[in-house]
């Protein structure tokens, strides 16, 4: 007699132990240390704190340790821990503009207050594979030199001064600013709520979003008027004292993309902005990022609306990697139930066809049928995502 | 059950400290299920026993509730009674951290001491068509759910049919809850607060015509 | 009731903050105000993936006291991977009795299935919801269904469902089926096959929906009208199966199909596991000794 299969307990706690296993690895090679994690895949902990939406790069390397490396599970597991942290508060704006600078381009000026600083970057190296860091990963001591002190003006504020570029929008007093992990996401987004999408949004996504606007869905001529990198301070206005104190200091990525200028009878031709900021060092995504926010301000900038990148419903709901692998894998839970369902409603239109075809044999010799047209296909457009 | 039978918080420091949850996880979970059974049965009575001891007028029925629902994101509406009392506002304030709505029309919820001068039900938040949740829910302190102003319920969660009366109540009580029940989707929710005793008036709630007329 | 304390875990009980419950609790009280309106909440990230029960888990975890018992069945059996993941995970972080009888429970989360045994006025079945928008495979657009309901504006449904019996003959959905609640909203019930419809009618038990990843909590209120929609030359009719449970012979339930070679062998047993055991047992005639079996399966937190 069939017995149903049972012991799921067991299974699940097995399955978990092989998984400690397997992620461990080799036994006889040393096992990771987060330090190596946070000091050597600084990249991956940088995605990591960004898209978990928490600036701790020691969790983040235990997150990347713990995932054996899969960046969406590590920043699945910050996520699911950042939420249970008490809300304390809300810090004041950082201020870019006095940011200690580690990387600092330009790609409208060919040269501009506070130069340019190449910083720490892949750009022009070859993409060779080099066999030495496996072997000796000893690299010579960087170049160093002393600190440049000149402030360092953002590119928007140069443009700005000659109100070549529209005017950073100015924070309405009084207004919270809009938090998706507090409130429902709800459509219109306005661009602080969008913005908030945009920089926990999936890499990959926002850059096959921002690639597109490049190639004409919602072309919005960019240039990176400045791309920085480095540390700023997060303060908290303390009501006891009356004033800001700083609580630390962060690194972050921001990008000014200075796009298509518009203008009109009334108003002179001005350069539009998108913009990007993300924690960590990041270029790819904030520039990924200034791009579909650009695309997305398509309405308040009296554009058309052609092309996926300037959806908000569609970008901002399917941005979330979380949200996005927990569905997509879904699927691999049961849904014997569903189709059980799916196989008798099948079976019965399959046998219904067959007895009219029966039945239509004598009288007439001609093939497909008035409803019979649709015999072969799937069981309609009907619900494809059950849970 | 639940421990909020056996222990009253101890006062602590000021009045405002003082009369709140003895056990907040548990309690608030034991209030929030009696809330959810009365709003799941309109008109039926749900024990609601609580030692919460908040300033008078407040009642420890509705204090409770309060505890339980009330937070930093809920505006508060309170009626001249209730909030003409600083010892009050305090408590609530301390112990919910719940805001004070600008107008009943702003209010999460509403707190009603005297129920027999209340004002209109229209006057609160009704929600909007594409977003009904975003109304008022009354709490009302009443004197009891059994006075001889009987009305007939019926509607969701009515198996055939249901009675209230509560008391006091404003004199055209019944025809402000028809016209609250024909905005349907839209419109308030109200939960009647009496000793040891809750029941709720949901906006999904009718009725019923032959209701009895005395009183 | 409740054996074993909670693990020492850094997590409150049943592990969402205070706060956190208190929004899903309001959500909660609106959507049983307005039944089958989708209540907006700000769900929050779960310890387990979004489409996995994230919505459920916090219906549950919002709801459920010391004093509950609780059941969990995935596909109708208890024992499926998702539904032991999730009873662990409450077991763990609010110490709560559970069970896999269906009677026993005070709280029954769900995903796919309604049990036959008909619920009491004492439980509470709490579904986990994919996509709660019934009109989302119509319409996309948040935007547009959202004002859809506002106006009562179904027709794009009733013309899906006409198409299907145009096309097919057939109204061709067989699961997540649409019903119409107390006369107003129409509703997703969740991807239950259309065979557990029936039962939302009139429930004795409070039914509550929650979609984590896209933010919903609804509800249906015992005791309200709950129809599948249809058309009258065309009725809304459930599954039936030719044969009964190859386990427990009982006919009426809604079976699973099992494989049991490449040459189109099967058998269809029971998806209720827990009905389809105590059907067992009462044909072996062990009734007598069911008070026995009661407490051997009422399994306690794992100490």
């Amino acid at each position: 007699m069939y017995v149903a299969a049972k012991g799921g307990e067991q299974a699940i706690a097995n399955a978990h132990r092989l998984l400690a296993h397997a992620r461990r690895g080799d036994r006889d090679v040393p096992g990771l240390t987060l330090a190596q994690i946070a000091g050597q895949l600084a990249l991956a902990v940088d995605r990591v704190m960004a898209e978990g939406s928490l600036y701790d790069r020691d969790l983040a390397a235990l997150a990347i340790k713990q995932s054996r490396g899969d960046l969406i599970e590590a920043i699945f597991l910050v996520r699911a821990y950042r939420t249970t942290l008490p809300r304390l508060g809300a810090s004041e704006p950082v201020d870019t503009a006095r940011m200690q600078i580690r990387r600092r381009i330009s790609a409208t000026y060919k040269d501009l207050p506070g130069g340019q600083l190449l910083g720490p970057t892949f750009d022009y190296t070859h993409r060779l594979l080099e066999p030495e860091i496996a072997e000796n990963d000893a690299p010579e001591q960087p170049a160093t030199q002393a600190p440049n002190r000149d402030p360092v003006p953002r590119v928007t504020d140069v443009l700005g001064y000659e109100g070549l570029i529209e005017s950073s929008p100015e924070a309405e007093s009084g207004r919270p600013v809009a938090d998706l992990t507090r409130e429902p996401l709800e459509f219109p987004a306005d661009r602080d709520l969008r913005l908030q999408a945009l920089a926990r949004g999936d890499e990959g996504f926002l850059l096959a979003l921002g690639y597109s606007t490049q190639r004409g869905y919602a072309r919005s001529h960019p240039f990176v008027g400045e791309i920085r990198f480095g540390d700023v301070e997060v303060e908290v206005f303390a009501e006891e004292l009356g004033f800001a104190v700083t609580i630390g200091r962060i690194g972050v990525t921001e990008c000014q993309m200075v796009n298509q200028f518009k203008g009109s009878a009334k108003a002179p031709p001005q350069f539009t902005r998108g913009y990007g900021l993300v924690f960590g060092q990041s270029e790819r995504k904030a520039m990924s990022m200034a791009l579909v926010d650009r695309s997305l301000r398509w309405q308040e900038l009296g554009e058309e609306q052609t092309a996926p990148a300037q959806d908000e419903e569609f970008v901002l709901s399917h941005s979330d990697n979380v949200r996005a692998t927990g569905f997509v894998e879904h699927l691999k839970l049961p849904h014997y139930v569903d189709f059980q369902a799916e196989l008798e409603l099948v079976r019965r239109m399959r046998a219904e066809i067959a007895e009219r075809a029966d039945a239509e044999i004598d009288p007439e010799n001609t093939g497909p049928k008035n409803t019979g047209s649709k015999n072969t296909g799937p069981a309609g457009p009907n619900r494809e995502a059950a849970e | 059950m639940s421990d909020i039978l056996e222990s009253p918080r101890p006062a602590a420091g000021g009045a405002a400290l003082a009369g709140g949850f003895a056990q907040p996880v548990v309690d608030a979970q034991f209030v929030f299920r009696s809330v959810m059974e009365a709003f799941s049965r309109p008109g039926r009575s749900i024990a609601l026993p609580t030692r919460v001891a908040p300033p008078p007028p407040l009642t420890a029925e509705a204090g409770a509730i309060a505890l339980a629902l009330f937070d930093q994101d809920t505006p508060i509406w309170c009626d001249a009674p209730l909030a003409g009392d600083p010892a009050l506002r305090n408590w609530l304030a301390f112990h919910t951290g719940a805001p004070v709505a600008s107008g009943p029309d702003q209010a999460a919820f509403a707190l009603i001491s005297a129920c027999d001068r209340m004002p209109s039900l229209s006057g609160f938040a009704q929600g909007t068509a594409e977003y009904p949740d975003r109304s008022t829910t009354l709490i009302m302190m009443v004197d009891t759910l059994m006075s001889r102003d009987i009305v007939r319920l019926e509607g969701p969660g009515i198996e055939e049919t249901e009675t209230i009366a509560p008391a006091p109540l404003p004199v055209n009580f019944r025809d402000q809850v028809r016209a609250n029940h024909a905005l349907f989707p839209r419109g308030v929710d109200i939960l009647f607060a009496s000793p040891g005793k809750i029941a709720a008036l949901p906006r999904s709630t009718r009725i019923r015509a032959n209701a009895s007329r005395e009183g | 009731m409740t054996t074993s304390a909670v693990e020492a875990t850094p997590y409150n009980f049943a592990y969402l903050d205070e706060q956190t419950k208190r929004m899903i609790r309001r959500a909660i009280l609106k959507g049983i105000a307005i039944p089958g309106y989708q209540v907006p909440f700000a769900s929050r990230e779960m310890p387990m993936p979004y489409g996995w029960g994230t919505g459920g888990v916090q219906i549950t975890a919002a709801i459920i006291g010391p004093d509950d018992v609780l059941k969990v069945i995935d596909q109708g059996a208890d024992d499926t991977t998702n539904a032991v993941a999730i009873r662990g995970f409450f077991a763990r972080t609010a110490g709560v009795a559970t069970t896999t009888q269906t009677g026993e429970a005070s709280i029954i989360q769900t995903r796919h299935r309604i049990p036959e045994q008909p619920l009491q006025s004492d439980q509470v079945l709490v579904f986990q919801v994919p996509i709660p928008e019934p009109l989302r495979f119509l319409e996309p657009r948040e935007t547009e269904t959202r004002k859809m309901h506002a106006l009562e504006e179904y027709g794009i449904m009733h013309v899906k469902l006409y198409e299907d019996i145009a096309r097919h003959g057939h109204i061709a959905t067989t699961y997540a089926y649409p019903v119409l609640v107390d006369g107003r909203y129409v509703m997703d019930p969740s991807p239950i096959p259309k065979f557990d419809n029936p039962k939302l009618h009139q429930s004795d038990a409070l039914l509550l929906f929650g979609a984590g990843r896209e933010q919903r909590i609804y509800a249906i209120p015992p005791h309200t009208d709950v129809v599948s929609l249809d058309f009258e030359d065309y009725p809304f009719e459930v599954q039936t199966f030719d044969e009964p449970c190859a386990i427990c012979g009982t006919r009426g339930t809604y079976l699973d199909e099992i494989i049991t070679d490449d040459k189109g062998g099967r058998m269809f047993v029971c998806s209720d596991t827990d009905f389809c055991e105590r059907q067992v047992a009462r044909n072996q005639g062990v009734q007598n000794q069911s008070s026995a079996a009661a407490s051997e399966k009422t399994e306690m937190t794992d100490a």
